[in-house]
């Protein structure tokens, strides 16, 4: 297991008044080479608890355990696990500051210790792997397009090559092209380098067609874990801390309810189909 | 007045200058747009980024000017410099971002900061600030800083600091591209609000497909050009020519129409689960 | 997370301090200074030290805030004292090897100590019971007869305001910058001097391009809503004196004239 969460509990602020828990006795694991998308409302704890993954954030109580090593140990080396832990933050294009789009990118390996060369031909790779066109690489970041920006962004996060990469929230603000895109650019890098991808989204339909395994956060705790398929079969207990399912899910258990022989549990619009004219064909 | 807002032929370019002034392209934003919204309508503009739909959104408010065509707001000639307060004034608008474009440290303050520019006496923006704030159901939060406000909050009272303005009609220009599945929620139906009880003209803009089924118009703008028009029903039957364009389109209508192919005999542009169940039911 | 702290350290209550016009408080400070300034005698120094009890009593404001600002502070006093207690010549009235106290460098220390804590429990009372706001309001007022020698006084304090507003927000996204540019294996922890300017540049661009977006934002979003300066505009609660703030002036003065009255009388005694 790349990453073990011990009951982590993380409180905001502590002994002032401000004080707030933001993350209560959270314990869970993420698994090599998964898919995970953590799912939950805005003030959850999600954010925050995806930040204590590579040290960012430090738990007040319990353990974060890479690779069997406990994170808070005194001699662990944080700056190693950030790399092998990479982050894309939400927004990422507001961390753009060089002054082209290759020199950008190089940021994150030359900051890992690697030689000029070798900095370079990552983000080569990296950027033809989020979709960037080799005659952009000497443009300045400022002047590509918002998707184009988060691109760059999201590569200068892959050119580290970590193992385990976290995404909070990669296609806020995006047009659905966009978010299309970045999302299935991130499906191909995973089917193809094999590495752990954990996707903060809120997208319930999002999270059906690309994700594993997912975790729900509510109130700082986890809810409940499982494949989409097992979590999205309790919709009336997520629909309980006012989140949804992928609205074919809903359907089929409307369809369900109103007396059909359907088969629920369809996550996708595919499934919902067939199960649909399965029905429809053993009524004809 | 028989349109609120009327624009026929109209040409917006953006003319890029090198540091010599000398012109070095132009960009045709809007390509001979025709738009007519009826008062009391609410009608929505659907694109990507970069479609032009913004761009048409600003015209109307008079922050740009057209280059070609003629537009009409609420009677008067856009075009025309001297109109330009008036016109702001009519079409009150809401943007994207909602910590840019919160002016004062406190609620109540912000809201009545359109007013105060206005020159309305102080007895009358207490009024209207009192109004504005129980249209959005935000007057529980007038005395606090809008810091403290979630997403879909600060966007409500950015709404409202438009209402205190008694606009004819509002504009929202993604005013919940930004924000999560429950702020978008709040401020759509807020604005629905609006429209149904007060009567205010809604221009809403987007690229969510799945928030304008409860409109009256649809336009689907690409490329400065409007491509498609109707009413959501007509509009979203035509599941081919909106993928073709990459407007993600419904679960629900994209599952109605992925069965009709299959010959199941449904009728075009379903929008919602409900009408898919009623349908189904037929067919049992 | 810095969003929390308000800034200028306002404490709500329900006070007869809190209600008064800022520009009272604004010139109940400018008196309290010159008072603290211009005192002489023990007289003097206890209808200071009433007047700012009574103020504080009348605020509703816990007294361990007021002294929360003396916290930040406490090293300069102490050295600002002993420099008076040691660095003053004088009649000698204590020698050590080099070191000595002078009866004069004893007075100029109490005297030194007693009015740097005394101006900052004072003005902190202002800032605790004034929002920022009707502060830059107050001072927008107050100050507008420098608009005849060309000061755009209202211009001045929109931007004051804008920026109350927007420090937040900026602290809040050069946290969030630097977290990112960390996961990106940046340090800014660095000891050498050059290697920690050079670590600022990830830092500092990315927040000078925010905080120019967000200008842009809202200088559009400021024209959408009609604003055209200063001329012409209205305001939903402007700035209006009511009786207890002549009654302030009225105390403010006699505070005053007490303090000098106790000046004169110290100076005829002495003589």
């Amino acid at each position: 297991m790349p990453i073990i969460f011990d009951h982590v509990t993380y409180t905001y602020a502590p002994e002032t008044a401000y004080k707030k828990v933001a993350l209560n006795d959270v314990s869970f694991e993420v698994k090599e080479g998964e898919f995970l998308a953590v799912v939950g409302h805005t003030g959850s704890g999600k954010s925050t608890m995806v930040q204590h993954m590579n040290g960012l954030e430090k738990a007040t109580e319990g353990h974060v355990y890479f690779h069997g090593q406990d994170i808070y140990d005194k001699d662990f080396d944080m700056k190693e696990l950030r790399t092998r832990v990479g982050m894309v933050f939400q927004y990422p294009e507001h961390q753009l500051f060089e002054t082209t789009v290759l020199a950008d990118v190089c940021f994150g390996p030359l900051n890992q210790g690697l030689e000029k060369k070798e900095a370079t031909a990552r983000a080569y790779e990296a950027l033809l792997m989020t979709g960037m066109k080799e005659e952009q690489f000497l443009l300045s970041p400022f002047e590509l397009s918002g998707g184009q920006k988060r691109r760059v962004a999201i590569a200068g996060v892959l050119a580290m090559k970590p193992e385990v990469i976290i995404l909070d929230e990669p296609t806020a603000g995006l047009d659905p092209k966009g978010r299309d895109d970045i999302l299935d650019m991130l499906k191909e890098m995973h089917e193809k380098t094999g590495n752990t991808v954990v996707l903060v989204s809120h997208s319930m339909e999002d999270v059906a067609t690309y994700a594993d395994r997912m975790i729900v956060m509510n109130k700082g705790q986890v809810f409940c874990q499982g494949t989409p398929k097992e979590v999205f079969a309790h919709a009336d207990e997520l629909s309980k801390i006012g989140l949804g399912a992928p609205s074919v899910s809903l359907l089929m258990d409307d369809l369900k309810a109103s007396g059909m022989n359907v088969e629920t549990g369809a996550i996708t619009v595919e499934e919902a189909k067939d199960a649909i004219l399965k029905m429809l064909n053993k009524n004809v | 007045m028989k349109n609120i807002i009327e624009a026929s032929k109209l040409v917006f370019e953006y003319i890029h200058r090198d540091e010599e002034g000398n012109v070095e392209a132009i960009e045709t934003a809007l390509d001979h747009v025709d738009l007519e919204v009826k008062p009391g309508q609410f009608v929505a503009i659907l694109g990507h980024n970069g479609s032009g739909k913004s761009t048409l959104a600003k015209n109307i408010n008079a922050l740009l000017t057209p280059s070609e065509g003629t537009l009409y707001v609420a009677g008067k000639n856009a075009l025309e410099e001297e109109n330009v307060w008036d016109v702001r004034k009519s079409a009150g608008m809401v943007f994207q971002n909602p910590d840019n474009q919160i002016i004062a440290s406190v609620v109540e303050e912000d809201v009545a900061f359109g007013p105060e520019n206005m020159g309305v006496p102080e007895d009358e923006i207490i009024k209207r600030v009192a109004t504005a704030l129980e249209a959005v159901g935000m007057t529980a939060y007038k005395d606090y800083s809008p810091n403290k406000l979630s997403g879909g909050q600060k966007q409500r009272v950015a709404i409202a600091g438009v209402m205190a303005m008694e606009p004819h009609c509002i504009i929202a220009d993604e005013s919940t591209a930004m924000l999560d599945p429950v702020g978008r929620k709040e401020v759509l139906k807020a604005l629905h609000t609006l429209n149904k009880e007060k009567g205010i003209t809604i221009l809403y803009i987007t690229h969510y497909m799945e928030e304008v089924t409860d409109a009256d118009f649809v336009y689907v703008m690409e490329k400065g050009k409007v491509v498609m028009t109707g009413t959501p029903r007509e509009v979203f039957s035509q599941v081919e020519k909106l993928e073709e364009l990459r407007l993600s389109v419904p679960q629900i209508t994209k599952l109605a129409y992925e069965l009709k192919k299959s010959g199941v005999d449904l009728p075009d542009g379903i929008l919602t689960k409900e009408e898919l169940t009623q349908e189904l039911k037929k067919l049992v | 997370m810095f969003k929390d702290i308000t800034l200028g350290q306002y404490y709500p209550a329900d006070s007869v301090l809190h209600k008064l016009d800022p520009r009272v408080k604004l010139f109940g400070t400018l008196i309290y200074i010159i008072c603290l300034f211009s005192f002489k005698g023990p007289i003097g120094i206890a209808i200071i030290l009433g007047f700012l009890a009574a103020v504080i009593i009348l605020s509703k404001v816990p007294f361990k805030f007021m002294v929360k600002g003396l916290r930040g502070i406490v090293f300069l006093v102490i050295f600002a004292g002993l420099i008076n207690l040691f660095m003053t010549n004088g009649d000698i009235i204590w020698e050590w090897k080099k070191l000595h106290i002078t009866r004069q460098g004893l007075d100029n220390c109490i005297l030194m100590t007693t009015r740097m804590v005394l101006l900052i429990v004072g003005s902190s009372v202002m800032t605790l019971t004034t929002t920022p706001n009707s502060l830059t309001d107050g001072l927008e007022k107050s100050m507008k007869p420098l608009n005849k020698i060309k000061i755009p006084v209202h211009d001045i304090s929109m931007m004051m305001s804008i920026a109350l507003r927007f420090i937040p927000i900026l602290t809040e996204e050069t946290e969030k910058i630097q977290k990112a540019q960390m996961a990106r294996g940046a340090e800014f922890d660095g000891k050498n001097i050059i290697k920690k300017v050079k670590a600022m540049i990830p830092l500092l661009v990315p927040l000078f391009v925010s905080a120019f977006r967000r200008a842009n934002d809202l200088a559009l979003a400021m024209e959408a809503r009609c604003y055209n300066g200063g001329e012409g505009r209205t305001k939903m609660h402007p700035l209006r004196y009511v009786k207890s703030d002549v009654v302030a002036y009225v105390i403010l003065w006699i505070f005053l004239a007490l303090v000098i009255a106790a000046r004169i009388l110290w100076v005829k005694v002495l003589a």
